[in-house]
């Protein structure tokens, strides 16, 4: 298949050898289980169960109201000990409210729904088996992926692209995935063409995954319409627009969906998720995750319970060689930092990374040269050095000028840089600091609309007033003299 | 008021680069030609050479300590010595020691540390350098040598070329004009070009480096060698390159086109002077050339075309180093009006287009 050119990109060193060649292993079940209510984009889950309430592996212990928020199941069969706020992996470091389970060691299953019967299912039917399984966005951004099978209704769309590309270096999840469960991802592909209702479907992989792409080509080429399509190993060819136009072509304009162009992005992970969904009618309860790292005794993948401590994982690997310069979960180029092992799996965990300094070739930040690389590598096509000179002069808004709301944070300028500037870091300050007063204005609009709202009520109720005194003296007026003229006649 | 404090967070993991490896870089790429250029002209242009990085590695410390910056990290950047190194490639191979230490203390002192030192001058410092001493020093600044290989009889020995560059030692017998100089001087005298190329056209000897010039600049080839190797590490890339070489020798081939008698060929203008030296190695400062590929274009193309004017119409036949002035001059503008197109918006900034679909 003829491949477009996508805008900057860098390559990276994939590091992916250390656990590619390792068979998933599945990890056993802990002593207790940490499971935050939100996991995902959009609004928490409300938790339906008490303290002490036993539960079933797959029942559900937090309930979505909201269109876009995603339910939440017990990982295991247990007791629930606690609900509270604990640590969760987020890049803000807050507490979340987490239910907490002491699993019993008997791993019951509750009662399953029956499998959809997808020669008579209806797009809404899918779409609200894989919306009750608390699917989510699988490759890290954990949008609640049901949100994006009801689109089918409302744009046309043409493609659906299986994200197999898997472009930050060390993880290898979706790699082993792909190379393991073929058939599933296949079959979830398939449902949810079907709930898409689109003819065709593009799986990307990155050619640095040769076995994936063997064993997903196998699989496809027994399905209709199903392709597997080799992409160059180009960060971020993960980039969802990014991935979008190298297949296609298209560019996503500013401020539209990709759906807009008739094309929809899901990760092989929600494939695999959504087979498990509708043919097995298993929620989301667990994950692939990748442990790797040269602070990591035994890098491996683990199938693991969502709410496994990371400690218990890196346990599991034989611990840590020697302490980490860098703990982190997800990819080294946007994972978010760990402040500490007692943080639980999320369903948008990747992976948990333990580097050491020497690998990171972290080195003493240097002035700008102006050497132009970071704006060579941008996907964004944006002047990296200018928007952190002009954030490092207090000038955010001449960086969002320039535009620092059209950066994805994906860090290429940042991993190119010879002078070692955190430029990633000014771009996050920046766009907080926007996002920020982008709320005291709208905060500020409500109070004046409010306000406004207030003196006109006000206003109308005196016109009122004075409309009713005025009648009254009118009346009061013509009474007179008319009493006086009849009195007079 | 906001301040900006780092947010904490990745990326963990960087290429292994660094400013030092990219200088070091083009210390190696500079190298077959300025040893070749040390073939050439011998022992007096190995002791101007040292001498000039020396000292301008000496002035570098002085004004790091003056501006109380660690010694440590940025004296050993290798910014100053590649500065130095220019300087020293584009003397004329026999001039006077003092030369070279004014050159340095200019490219350093004046040229680099009042604007804020690494990453922050505005103008090439090596050209600043060279352009002052030019204007300066115009007689010790174009008295070239021809070159006479090291090995031969002919050449100084190490004493005598330190009598040449220390005591000012008199060397008439070797002295010889540029040919951009003879050009100039000769069409001066209403000559036509191809009287005054009669004897000396040889664009052969031009490309090996064969030919009188300053110390580093003539050997095309193995510049072009070191120029492909640094864009081959990713120092550089061939935008600025490219368009340079390619504006001056279309204009060149223009002219040359409207008036044989007055114009030389591309030939000449492409492989003599400083052309090669100044597309791979000096347009390509980084920090005082365009951030977008863009800019660097036009910034190649805009250099190419002054080069050519300044050779042709200025004073100066050697015209390459104010042309480079010149554009550090404008590369802020180019900066601000040839940016990259951002994703999905057009060059103006506005969101394309989307198609409409039914
Ligand atoms: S990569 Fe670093 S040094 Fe080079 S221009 Fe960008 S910010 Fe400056
Ligand atoms: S982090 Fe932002 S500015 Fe840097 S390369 Fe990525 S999109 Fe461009």
């Amino acid at each position: 298949m003829e491949l477009f050119r996508i805008h900057g990109g860098a390559r990276l060193e994939g590091r992916k050898s250390l656990t590619a060649h390792k068979p998933t292993q599945i990890a056993p079940i802990p002593s207790v289980l940490h499971i935050p209510v939100q996991q995902h984009v959009g609004e928490p889950a409300e938790p339906i169960v008490h303290v002490g309430d036993h539960v079933r592996k797959g029942q559900l212990i937090a309930a979505s109201k909201k269109k876009i928020s995603a339910p939440i199941h017990a990982s295991t069969s247990g007791k629930i000990a606690r609900i509270g706020d604990h640590q969760a992996p987020h890049p803000s470091g807050l507490p979340v409210l987490t239910i907490t389970l002491e699993p019993d060691g008997k791993d019951e299953w509750t009662d399953l729904p029956p499998p959809i019967d997808l020669e008579k299912a209806t797009s809404d039917e899918i779409a609200a088996r894989v919306s009750d399984a608390g699917v989510v966005g699988m490759g890290g951004a954990a949008f609640p992926a049901a949100v994006k099978l009801n689109l089918g209704q409302r744009s046309k769309l043409e493609t659906l692209i299986i994200n197999g590309a898997e472009c930050e270096p060390y993880l290898t999840c979706d790699d082993r995935l792909m190379q393991e469960r073929p058939e599933k991802i296949v079959l979830g592909i398939r449902a949810m063409m079907q709930a898409l209702r689109v003819q065709k479907s593009l799986v990307a992989i990155e050619g640095n995954k040769p076995q994936a792409v063997a064993a997903m080509s196998r699989e496809c080429a027994k399905a209709i319409g199903i392709e597997v399509v080799e992409v160059p190993a180009r960060y971020p060819m993960g980039s969802a627009k990014h991935l979008v136009q190298a297949l296609t072509g298209k560019e996503t304009p500013a401020k539209s969906r990709i759906a807009d162009l008739g094309v929809l992005v899901h990760n092989v992970g929600t494939a695999y998720a959504v087979y498990e969904a509708l043919y097995l009618g298993r929620p989301l309860i667990s994950r692939i995750v990748t442990v790797s790292g040269h602070a990591i005794k035994n890098p491996g993948n683990y199938e693991v319970l969502i709410g496994t401590s990371i400690a218990y994982l890196v346990d599991l690997c034989g611990g840590m060689t020697s302490k980490p310069d860098q703990l982190f979960m997800g990819g080294p180029m946007m994972g978010i930092p760990l402040p500490d092992l007692d943080v639980p799996v999320v369903k948008g965990t990747l992976g948990v990374l333990a580097l050491k300094a020497e690998k990171m070739h972290a080195q003493p930040v240097m002035p700008c040269i102006s050497c132009g690389s970071c704006v060579i590598v941008c996907p964004a096509g944006l002047t990296p050095l200018e928007m952190a000179s002009r954030i490092k002069h207090d000038d955010v808004e001449g960086a969002a000028k320039i535009g620092l709301n059209d950066c994805i944070s994906c860090g290429s300028c940042n991993y190119v840089c010879p002078s070692h500037i955190p430029l990633v870091q000014y771009f996050n300050y920046g766009k907080g600091f926007l996002a920020e007063r982008a709320k005291e204005k709208s905060n500020q609009e409500r109070m004046k609309a409010l306000a406004e709202r207030r003196s006109k009520r006000d206003e109308d109720r005196r016109k009122e007033l004075e409309k009713k005194h005025e009648e009254a003296k009118r009346r009061h007026a013509e009474s007179i003299p008319q009493s006086g003229l009849e009195s007079a006649t | 008021m906001t301040t900006y404090a780092p947010v904490p967070g990745g990326p963990y993991m960087r290429k292994n680069k660094s400013v030092q490896r990219s200088m070091v870089l083009v210390m190696l790429a500079l190298l077959p030609a300025t040893a070749y250029g040390f073939y050439l002209y011998g022992w007096p242009s190995i002791i101007l050479f040292s001498v000039t990085l020396a000292s301008a590695f000496a002035f570098e410390v002085v004004c790091l300590k003056i501006r109380n910056q660690p010694i440590q990290i940025f004296a050993f950047d290798g910014s100053a010595i590649v500065t130095a190194w220019l300087i020293a490639v584009s003397l004329p191979p026999w001039a006077p020691w003092w030369i070279g230490v004014l050159g340095s203390a200019i490219a350093i002192v004046i040229g680099k540390h009042p604007y804020g030192g690494l990453g922050q001058n505005v103008f090439n410092p090596a050209m600043v350098a060279r352009v002052a001493l030019l204007i300066s020093f115009p007689l010790e600044m174009t008295i070239f040598i021809k070159p006479i290989p090291i090995i031969s009889e002919m050449a100084p020995s190490l004493g005598d070329s330190l009598g040449i560059i220390f005591g000012g030692a008199s060397y008439d017998a070797f002295t010889s004009a540029s040919l951009l100089g003879t050009i100039r001087t000769e069409l001066g005298q209403g000559m036509v070009i191809s009287d005054i190329l009669r004897d000396s056209y040889q664009p052969l000897a031009w490309m090996i480096g064969n030919a009188t010039g300053s110390l580093g600049e003539g050997a095309a080839l193995l510049l072009t060698a070191g120029g492909i190797f640094l864009i081959y590490h990713r120092v550089i890339t061939w935008h600025i390159p490219v368009s340079t070489i390619a504006s001056i020798a279309i204009i060149a081939a223009l002219f040359h086109l409207i008036d044989a008698s007055r114009y030389p060929d591309a030939m000449v203008h492409v492989f003599t002077g400083a052309t090669f030296l100044t597309a791979f190695f000096i347009a390509t400062d980084p920090v005082t050339s365009p951030m977008s590929p863009r800019g660097q274009l036009f910034f190649g193309a805009a250099l190419g075309l002054l080069i050519y004017i300044l050779r042709t119409w200025s004073v100066y036949p050697e015209g390459a180093s104010f042309a480079i002035l010149i554009m550090n001059a404008l590369t802020p503008m180019i900066d601000r009006y040839l940016r990259p197109r951002i994703f999905g918006r057009t060059y103006k900034g506005e969101p394309l287009k989307s198609e409409k679909r039914p």
